[in-house]
């Protein structure tokens, strides 16, 4: 069963980015939203650990969260791919169940 | 409370600050102005138009301290004096002018 | 609305420097990343009353809390205010002593070219100076 994770915690304030790679199952998608954006920035600590997931998840970050925190598409880690709202809706419609992780 | 210009009503608090700061025009200045019985001069124009800006560029009403400050950079030290605010607007520049600029109170203001 | 039925209060003097007679080092500790709660918003709205109360404010940005002073922040289309703005007021309100810790800038990606105001630059040690001088800490 094909499974989209979504994070909106900071990754630096909560561990719910971290043990939602822990328990994603190879191939399935993790989107980042809301404060969980922070986690695609490319340069801190937590580069590794989404290049790391990127080989074996497919991961994605959502666009306008990133603008609303000022993180322009260029800022994000390679491996990641930027989405809208649009693209938000296609993840979730392609996918059999969504798991959020507050 | 509200106002009413044409039929059309703008929501404020029980101060008379409007509540939504993209309903304001000047007409609606005009009727808060009116409210507060002050007599709109080019100089309280002055005054209303340099705060929407600074809201515009702050998302703020500054404090009257501050205000006084940046109208003296902006209009000169004649301005930028309470007594020249105070005279325009008696009871309080941040106050009455922040009501009539459609801003919300400023923060700090007692 | 004014009671216009009574005289107007007298007006204050210009020079209002001693008008609330003690002053207190105050420091605002922000910890927490711009939008996911009201903790960064209220903090800031704190540091503008302590300001216009004359008091002797600093402002530090650690963990998340550095994230509130990202420039280029744009949170309109996702319907929240951009109060990112008010930061640049301070320096009006003769809040200047801002501080960014070294390491949670570091951690993030970050460098002080992301910040849309000045800031001082302070690693763990100094941060603990400045707040071991504080008189009022609140940390949010």
């Amino acid at each position: 069963m094909s499974k989209l994770h979504t994070v909106n915690k900071s990754p630096f304030d909560r561990n719910s980015f971290d043990t939602c790679l822990t328990h994603a199952e190879d191939g399935s998608a993790v989107l980042l939203i809301e404060d969980g954006v922070y986690a695609a920035v490319a340069g801190g600590q937590t580069a590794a650990r989404i290049t790391e997931a990127s080989a074996r998840l497919k991961v994605y970050v959502l666009g306008p969260d990133l603008a609303a925190r000022g993180m322009a598409d260029d800022r994000v880690c390679a491996g990641v791919s930027v989405v809208d709202y649009g693209g938000f809706v296609d993840l979730a419609a392609e996918h059999d169940a969504v798991h959020s992780w507050l | 409370m509200a106002y009413e210009i044409n039929g059309e009503t703008y929501e404020a608090d029980e101060e008379g600050y409007i509540t939504d700061i993209g309903s304001w025009s000047e007409g609606l200045a005009g009727l808060i102005a009116e409210d507060e019985k002050i007599e709109m001069t080019d100089e309280h124009w002055e005054v209303v138009n340099f705060l929407r800006e600074y809201y515009d560029e702050y998302q703020i009403a500054p404090a009257v301290r501050v205000l006084t400050k940046a109208v003296g950079k902006k209009f000169g030290k004649e301005k930028g004096n309470n007594k020249y605010l105070y005279s325009l607007f008696p009871y309080g520049p941040a106050k009455q002018a922040c009501k009539i600029a459609g801003l919300p109170k400023p923060t700090g203001c007692i | 609305m004014s009671d216009n039925n009574e005289a107007p209060p007298p007006i204050p003097p210009d020079d209002d420097e001693d008008e609330f007679g003690v002053i207190k080092k105050f420091c605002y500790v922000n910890r927490k990343a711009p939008y996911g709660t009201v903790y960064a918003l209220e903090s800031l709205e704190m540091v503008l009353i302590a300001a216009a109360f004359d008091q002797d404010v600093s402002v530090v940005f650690m963990d998340d809390g550095v994230y509130q002073i990202k420039s280029d922040q744009a949170p309109e289309a996702a319907g929240m205010k951009n109060f990112s703005k008010t930061y640049r007021a301070l320096e009006g309100y003769d809040v200047e002593k801002l501080y960014v810790s070294k390491e949670s800038m570091e951690e993030r990606g970050l460098t002080t070219d992301d910040f849309l105001v000045d800031v001082e630059v302070l690693d763990a040690a100094a941060l603990s100076a400045l707040l071991a001088e504080q008189e009022v800490v609140i940390t949010s």
